[in-house]
């Protein structure tokens, strides 16, 4: 104990609010790998806040109410890989839109929801494992969408540097002109990142309705969308620096409610910006240097690939 | 020596919207045949061998390989019917290592220990060393292309299609390169070459297909015809050599001293310690293979890479930390190897890309305002002047095919009165007749007072127009020595030899 924080708490906390920003981050990261870059993921996470929550309700079941989440994230996500890969639209663009437009439209489908609680997501029956002192609470603690998002991170890692499938991935997103001579389906691939990034989006927002908040309110991401994007440069497009990073951010976060809780002299909202500041400055500084993390960047990210030669 | 038949075309046609890019083309190669395939840029080549690749469907005709029916869908079919082919641009992964390019390339890799040590031996064999480890940009031109070479021969090929293969290499790359080729044939594999350098289609090749606006003219056997002749067939008409004046040369007009820049660009190689100076009415020739530091030397000479005030003189005035308008100003002009994107702006009109470059030399603007009327005068003026096909000066510059979009960049450059001319590529994928015109230009304007440095890879064409010759290697620029009198194996060494290449010792 330190100024009244317990460090196990912290850390077991600051797991549990980073599983949307860790979802959200792996999924762009990986369409970013394949060259596209999608600026809608707010739009796509509050998607699939909304339908999680509400499938969740109906069905009286939380893994459903994630199912539901992943499914809304990659039907709006669905919109932008038609407007992008095959009506050639401008991914920046595409993308804000794609954020506004969910916004919108998770306001209108959340209206009857407001004032509801959803089915609880409880954590997983470690037994004597969870009492043990400090490791009880970090370690096995948790609801399995935590458990899943450190596995998304293993296996993002795994598929991209020793599978084939990554290969080709990394190589439509490197030079999809090169790709395509060689007879890869540049297109198919592209669409099939962006429906996955869309998913895991959508199972990040489902976890904010469901375990974070719990309950719908408009615009109940908050931005989170947003450090996703941050993150995934932050972390030079290699899975374990964003799991890295998204720890970070939400450690941030989490010590800055903490801070408040235990009464720190400094105004709330110095405390509240702090993350945002903090991923401003971050961001600042990876891409001054002309170090790696310029290089790092997939070659052809945010590029239109039309097949014409 | 009859040879059984490997792959048959008959009748193969393919238009696109507005363009027939193969009308009616037939051909046949034998096993263990080297066919050139001979034509300008646009004359149906590439389209032609992405069809037998399978990138692209003939709309009419069929294909034959050994006797059986012939239609890959893609790629993969067209692999695993033991076609393989080595691309002259856009097929390598800069950001991925060689083993990885190589198994990107392949139907079913080895895992990737495996294919390394495979990829090890048999670029011993064919005396081609590569690390399987290493970065692909990291490598030089001609390293990747033997990454692209052994990506093929992992495949066992019966064709091995290779496009413009020598394009990047110096002279005794493309010795190494030939040797390794005629190996291949003689162990009965059949290449398809394509190619518009005549010469060593006669070194190399045992017949040629000669495409003309996608229609086969003419096939004959290069050994027993004159480059010339061959010449004459690929563009349909008499070509003039340009004519030189043997002008006097004036003062020093342009001097670079221990030029050192870093490169700006990604992979790109950095300048060291450049020194050369070059006189009124005089050309010189920097050769290279690409990637020696040529983009970087025309960005610090035109003055979009600033260096000391002192190490680039215009007439003696230090201009090394100045930019390029107050260059221009000097009277020094400059043309960059892309058009697209670097030389003009794809998406403006002929007229507002005469602006960008010409406004200060030409005058054609008054007190912030653009003067339409003389720019639209000036942007006609190189049209009519340099030949530019188009169909009006208002298209947009992306609308214009490659060799008439750098008439326009270049007679752009040449028509404002410099007095010094830095030009990077400039008959780059233009064809024959454009390329003539555009030379032409330039030695007009040397014989006319001014100072032009050509960076180019074109050999012949640096041959043909330089007095003096230099030629760059890992950023440094060799001493210039006059043209006449030079042989090739001396230009080659100044291009840095073979780059540790050694001949193919395969079949001990």
């Amino acid at each position: 104990m330190f100024g009244g924080i317990d460090p196990g708490l912290l850390i077991a906390s600051l797991m549990v609010a980073s599983v949307p920003i860790i979802l959200a981050a792996i999924g762009e990261l990986v369409v970013e790998r394949a060259g596209v870059l999608n600026l809608g993921v707010e739009g796509m996470m509050i998607m699939g806040a909304v339908c999680g929550f509400i499938a969740s309700v109906q069905t009286g079941s939380a893994v459903l109410g994630f199912v539901g989440g992943a499914l809304g994230g990659a039907a709006l996500a669905l919109i932008f890989a038609v407007l992008t890969q095959f009506l050639l639209a401008n991914q920046v663009a595409s993308g804000l839109a794609l954020t506004l437009f969910g916004l919108g439209l998770s306001s209108l489908l959340g209206q009857g929801f407001v004032g509801i609680r959803p089915p609880a997501t409880e954590a997983l029956p470690f037994g004597p494992l969870a009492e043990s002192p400090f490791f009880g609470r970090v370690i096995f603690g948790h609801d399995w969408v935590v458990y899943l998002s450190i596995a998304s991170v293993a296996v993002a890692w795994w598929v991209l540097k020793s599978t084939r499938l990554g290969l080709i991935l990394r190589a439509v997103g490197e030079n999809h002109d090169a790709a395509h001579a060689l007879g890869y389906k540049v297109r198919r691939i592209r669409v099939l990142a962006i429906l996955f990034g869309g998913a895991m989006a959508g199972l990040g927002g489902a976890y904010v309705s469901l375990v974070r908040v719990p309950q719908w309110t408009d615009g109940i991401t908050a931005g989170a969308g947003w450090i996703a994007l941050a993150i995934v440069v932050f972390a030079a497009w290699r899975p374990w620096r964003a799991l890295i990073g998204a720890y970070l951010f939400g450690g941030i976060s989490v010590l800055q409610l903490n801070l408040q809780a235990a009464g720190a002299r400094i105004p709330v909202e110095y405390l509240s910006m702090s993350p945002y500041l903090i991923t401003i400055v971050v961001l600042v500084i990876m891409s001054s240097g002309k170090g790696k993390a310029a290089l790092n960047a997939p070659a052809n990210l945010g590029q239109t690939f039309h097949a014409s030669r | 020596m009859t040879r059984p038949e490997l792959l048959r075309v008959a009748g193969v046609t393919k238009a696109y919207p507005g363009v027939v890019a193969n009308s009616d083309v037939s051909f046949a190669i034998a096993e263990g045949e080297i066919h050139a395939l001979l034509g300008e840029n646009g004359a149906g080549k590439s389209t032609l061998v992405k069809m037998i690749y399978g990138l692209v469907k003939p709309d009419a005709g069929r294909m034959t390989l050994r006797g059986a029916e012939y239609a890959p869908a893609e790629p993969r079919a067209a692999r695993a019917a033991g076609v393989a082919m080595v691309f002259q641009h856009f097929s390598l992964f800069e950001a991925l290592n060689v083993a990885e390019n190589v198994a990107l390339g392949m139907e079913n890799p080895p895992p990737m220990k495996a294919l390394a040590g495979r990829i090890r031996a048999v670029s011993a064999e064919y005396g081609l060393p590569l690390d399987p480890a290493r970065m692909v940009g990291d490598l030089s031109a001609g390293e990747r292309q033997r990454v692209e070479i052994i990506r093929c021969l992992l495949q066992d090929p019966k064709l091995l299609i290779m496009d413009e293969p020598t394009s990047v290499l110096t002279p005794q790359e493309v010795d190494i390169l030939f040797k390794t080729l005629r190996q291949l044939a003689s162990e009965g594999t059949a290449i398809l070459y394509i190619s518009h350098k005549l010469e060593e289609i006669r070194s190399l090749c045992d017949e040629a297909t000669i495409l003309r606006r996608g229609k086969v003219v003419a096939t004959c056997t290069p050994r027993d015809r004159s480059a010339r002749e061959m010449a004459e067939l690929m563009v349909g008409a008499t070509l003039t050599p340009p004519a030189r004046a043997g002008g006097t040369k004036g003062r020093t007009a342009l001097e670079v001293a221990g030029l050192s820049v870093a490169s700006p660009i990604a992979f790109g190689t950095s300048l060291r310690d450049v020194t050369f100076a070059v006189r009124r009415g005089e050309v010189l020739g920097i050769a290279g293979v690409a990637g020696n530091g040529q983009d970087e030397l025309l960005l610090a000479l035109s003055g979009e890479v600033r260096a000391g005030r002192d190490t680039v003189r215009i007439d003696g005035a230090g201009v090394g930390d100045r930019g390029p308008n107050e260059r221009r100003a000097l009277g020094l002009v400059s043309a960059p190897e892309e058009r697209l994107g670097h030389a003009a702006a794809p998406d403006m009109t002929l007229v507002e890309n005469a602006l960008l470059s010409g406004a200060l030399r030409k005058r054609l603007t008054a007190n912030g305002f653009i003067d339409w009327e003389a720019t639209t005068a000036f942007a006609r003026g190189i049209v009519e002047e340099f030949d530019v096909r188009t169909p009006g000066t208002h298209v947009a510059a992306r609308a214009l095919s490659g060799g008439n979009l750098q008439k326009f960049v270049v007679g752009r450059e040449l028509l404002q009165a410099p007095g010094v001319i830095v030009i990077n590529q400039p008959t780059w994928g233009v064809d024959a007749a454009a390329a003539a015109a555009i030379r032409q230009a330039i030695l007009d304007r040397a014989a006319g007072g001014a100072a032009v440095v050509v960076i180019s890879q074109d050999l012949d064409e640096l041959l043909e127009i330089s007095d003096n010759f230099a030629a760059l290697n890992e950023g440094r620029l060799t001493k210039a020595r006059p043209v006449a009198g030079l042989t090739i194996d001396e230009i080659g060494l100044m291009m840095g030899g073979a780059h540790g290449m050694e001949v193919a010792h395969h079949g001990h």
